[in-house]
């Protein structure tokens, strides 16, 4: 992977270690309200300042990492299983079973996405297993088409036919022939995901239909404080630049992947 | 054609959700205490004793006569503020275009040019300003934005509808990730065409650097750009959402966050079914216009 790509995925890690561990790091209490020391300006104590009930912004925003991070990376892996499976066996099976699949497909992808993840939250109860189930609704039809493709290109191989000759069953060539071929592709898929998934899980923050308040989440914290934009910009500005480094990192990684996976096939991955 | 399929799941989708909300609007109309006959009479007389299918039958001539039910809390018809407010969103989305594909297309045609001629340092940030500019959330820009030039420099009213300096603001916001995304797809589309022989051919037999440029190189990558252009439309729809909220455009983005804060679900439904129109549409004029650009396709359609 390119320098670039290392550094991206470094800062991820030690973005989502911090966040994960901010359980048992000497952090103050991101719950607690402290209503005599609301909206203070960044200092030694509170690095990022206090929001609007006295809360810290530092803690609250290594917290939210947690659920923003996390509500991404496991949609992303939920969308990946789902458009895998899918399109696994879509392409291999092909007929009217390929053909239903991807009808469903272009009907989910000729929606404006975020509508779509919208209606979802509304009919579900807000939280982030609701945010999880929109993002993934929507997101595992671009997996289940790639995975199809690269499918119909290695189904008729040699190997394919060898493995049938000697009697393998379709599950077991599935699963032990073409599935592993299209692991790779699927991982530099979810890389290139993430970062929008990060920004869709912001905005249905944004827009309350993420996990609900007290919980800090990203999305939430910008919503909850942009009326003081003016007065106490920090309470704004830390969390949006935390979903920001957050997204950049996600993209340069999945552009990355997306880099040494064209260098190494010869072929270009996604034009669009 | 996928429009009519499409349009028939959305109205399910939207069928479904307004069937799965509690309670009854018989029992809420008429009160607990009135009769079994006279509930009966009147659940006849507004379908609900149909079925399920039936009262989807029902729904969709409604929809068909443009009737998209009545918002819980203004009590006014929700298409005809749909259409109010339509050709505002459309001013905002073709404003942020007017911004993004010039910008977004010079970005990207700079950055594979430059990449060729030993001129990384360009070509890293081009590079690194598209990346970001698909990293940054649209609310938060629009925010921060809105903080710098309108309440600290004063340049720009912060928030209103209709007039041109009402417009800036919202069409800048909402072009970033467009140019971002142009830029994007302006690179790789060029980078593949420099490689091409003809580019070597046009350069071997003395044409000047321009005319190559211009003749051979952006023609060629017109069609991939249109594509993404009406490929996008979507974001503009969805940022939409966001950006028109927080400036106060009177659009049908903010229409859909006030349902959605509300809960007012006629509101909600009228705006995913119009959102999903309006893509559908772009989609199909994108088709369109593809094949007047592209004489390939054109032949193909011929032949047929």
């Amino acid at each position: 992977m390119s320098k670039r790509g290392r550094m991206a995925l470094a800062v991820i890690v030690v973005l989502f270690v911090l966040s994960l561990l901010s359980p048992i790091l000497p952090l103050r209490d991101p719950y607690r309200i402290d209503l005599d020391a609301i909206r203070r300006p960044p200092s030694l104590e509170h690095p990022f300042g206090t929001d609007n009930k006295g809360r810290d912004v530092f803690a609250r925003v290594i917290h939210g990492g947690k659920i923003s991070i996390g509500v991404a990376v496991v949609a992303a892996f939920v969308s990946a299983f789902i458009g895998f499976t899918v399109g696994l066996v879509s392409g291999y099976y092909g007929g009217v079973l390929d053909s239903v699949a991807m009808t469903v497909v272009d009907f989910f992808l000729s929606f404006p996405s975020l509508l779509l993840a919208i209606a979802i939250s509304v009919v579900l109860p807000p939280g982030i297993y609701t945010v999880m189930i929109a993002i993934a609704a929507v997101g595992w039809t671009s997996f289940a088409r790639l995975i199809r493709g690269h499918v119909l290109t290695i189904k008729d191989m040699p190997f394919v036919e060898a493995a049938r000759a000697v009697g393998c069953s379709d599950l077991r060539i599935l699963l032990l022939h073409i599935a592993p071929l299209c692991m790779p592709l699927a991982l530099v898929m979810t890389g290139i995901k993430l970062g929008g998934f990060i920004l869709t899980e912001a905005t249905l923050s944004f827009l309350g239909l993420g996990a609900q308040p007290p919980t800090p989440t990203w999305g939430y914290m910008v919503s909850a404080n942009r009326a003081y934009i003016l007065s106490a910009p920090w309470m704004v500005l830390y969390p949006g630049l935390a979903i920001s480094i957050t997204a950049f990192c996600f993209n340069m990684l999945g552009e990355a992947l997306r880099e040494r996976h064209e260098f190494k096939t010869e072929g270009s991955l996604l034009n669009k | 054609m996928l429009l009519v399929p499409l349009l028939l799941g959305i109205t399910l989708f939207a069928f479904f959700l307004l069937k799965a909300l509690p309670g009854d609007p018989v029992l809420g109309l008429v009160g607990e205490r009135a009769s079994p006959e006279i509930i009966e009479s009147i659940r006849r007389e507004m379908g609900t004793d149909k079925g399920f299918i039936g009262q989807y039958i029902g729904y969709l001539k409604l929809l068909l006569q443009g009737d998209l039910g009545r918002s819980y809390y203004t009590n006014r018809d929700v298409l005809a503020d749909i259409v109010m407010k339509f050709p505002n969103t459309m001013i905002l989305a073709f404003a942020a275009m007017a911004i993004a594909v010039p910008l977004g297309i010079a970005m990207g045609f700079l950055s594979a040019l430059s990449a060729g001629k030993g001129g990384r340092v360009v070509e890293r940030l081009v590079d690194t300003l598209s990346i970001s500019g698909l990293s940054i959330p649209v609310f938060w820009s629009a925010i921060i934005i809105m903080m710098i030039f309108s309440l600290k420099l004063k340049l720009f009213p912060p928030s209103g509808t209709g007039e041109i300096r009402f417009l800036v603001l919202p069409a800048l916001v909402l072009s970033i990730p467009a140019v971002a995304t142009l830029a994007r797809v302006t690179k790789t589309t060029v980078v593949e065409i420099l490689r091409m022989p003809y580019i070597t051919t046009a350069r071997a037999k003395g044409l000047p650097g321009i005319r190559v440029n211009v003749y051979h190189v952006l023609r060629n990558a017109v069609i991939p750009i249109v594509t993404i252009i009406g490929l996008d439309f979507g974001s503009y729809l969805n940022g939409a959402v966001v950006t028109e909220t927080i400036f106060g455009w009177d659009g049908i983005g903010r229409f859909t966050m006030e349902g959605i804060i509300k809960r007012d679900y006629p509101v909600i439904m009228g705006c995913i079914i119009t959102g999903t129109l309006i893509f559908v549409v772009v989609n199909m004029v994108t088709d369109i216009v593809y094949q007047y650009l592209d004489p390939r396709v054109r032949l193909h359609v011929k032949e047929r």
